[in-house]
């Protein structure tokens, strides 16, 4: 296993995990969100919202909030994966991450060793950005656009 | 599509990054945007209604949990019966995202990913081998991609002003 995107370990202790596995489910709509979860774990609103501070500060949450659909706002997504020279690793990785509609990037194990998803606003710019990212790195930009969803889950047990 | 006016964007552009991590986060978005929390409130679940926003939820990091491991395993598996087959992989607790995406010959025969998630990579591939005995003889190639390195993860951004 390759370490070096490896998180080091953080130490969650059972409420921790309680918790983590409670709020990739969801999160109250109501003035006072902490509370109505807190009641759930009879625990204190306030330690709630300092624990889950910690967890965000120590990277075991990456992100707090509203998950948004780009497909039914208008937008689109493509995974994408292109076939990098190791030696030119680094600077196409530069290029292709200063796209700021490459929203994941992630280096894989295969001759395809290089795998983005891109978000645009319209469904038409997909297709401009990867003919840029082409340009700009004189690779071919494979295209796998989603044809069908059979699930997303998006929970993982803490 | 469904319609967002001017203010749902707002509130989406505002959000979208992260609520603060305080007792009262609707009430400092509405602050920060001049709006009235209850109207927040309304808008964010008039927008989950609508399936604009899927969930307000917390983004949990696989590595940080001890799931160290993903691999995409990808699948090539006869068209006719892919829908049947990713359905059955999607159904699985261990998959997180399950789709059917087109070939790309000759590199790429394989028109089904899905992504597998383990402690150790010897887990993922014991998980890998229950989806191949689940597909049988109907997939005529498999891989399996793991990911060395994360280069990039900020999630989708709209941009201000929207389209």
């Amino acid at each position: 296993m390759n370490r070096s995107h490896r998180t080091a370990s953080v130490a969650l202790d059972a409420l921790d995990r309680a918790i983590l596995n409670r709020l990739q489910d969801g999160f109250p709509l109501t003035p006072d969100p902490f509370a109505d979860v807190a009641r759930e774990f009879n625990c204190d609103a306030d330690e709630l919202v300092a624990r889950l501070k910690r967890l965000h500060a120590e990277n075991a949450i990456t992100r707090f909030g509203p998950f948004i659909d780009t497909v039914a706002m208008g937008g689109a997504f493509c995974l994408c994966a292109m076939a990098v020279p190791v030696d030119r690793f680094e600077r196409i990785t530069e290029i292709v991450n200063g796209f700021h509609q490459v929203a994941h990037n992630y280096e894989r194990d295969h001759k395809l060793n290089m795998w983005f998803v891109l978000g645009t606003a319209t469904p038409g710019e997909i297709d401009t950005v990867a003919d840029e990212i082409e340009q700009a790195t004189c690779l071919r930009v494979h295209r796998f656009p989603k044809l069908e969803e059979y699930f997303v889950g998006f929970r993982v047990a803490a | 599509m469904s319609e967002i006016d001017q203010t749902d964007r707002r509130i989406i552009e505002a959000t979208q990054g992260g609520i603060p991590i305080v007792r009262h986060p609707y009430a400092v978005v509405a602050e920060d945007l001049g709006l009235d929390e209850a109207e927040v409130i309304a808008r964010l679940q008039g927008l989950i209604a609508r399936g604009v926003v899927r969930r307000i939820a917390a983004a949990a990091n696989h590595y940080a949990l001890g799931m160290a491991a993903n691999g995409m395993t990808v699948w090539d598996v006869a068209d006719e019966a892919v829908t049947e087959i990713g359905r059955k992989i999607g159904a699985l607790d261990y998959v997180t995202h399950c789709y059917q995406r087109p070939r790309d010959p000759p590199d790429w025969p394989y028109n089904l990913f899905a992504m597998v998630h383990g402690a150790t990579r010897d887990e993922v591939e014991q998980k890998r081998r229950e989806i191949a005995v689940l597909i049988g003889h109907l997939s005529r190639a498999d891989d399996i991609l793991y990911s060395k390195r994360i280069l990039k993860k900020t999630g989708v951004r709209l941009t201000a002003g929207g389209r």
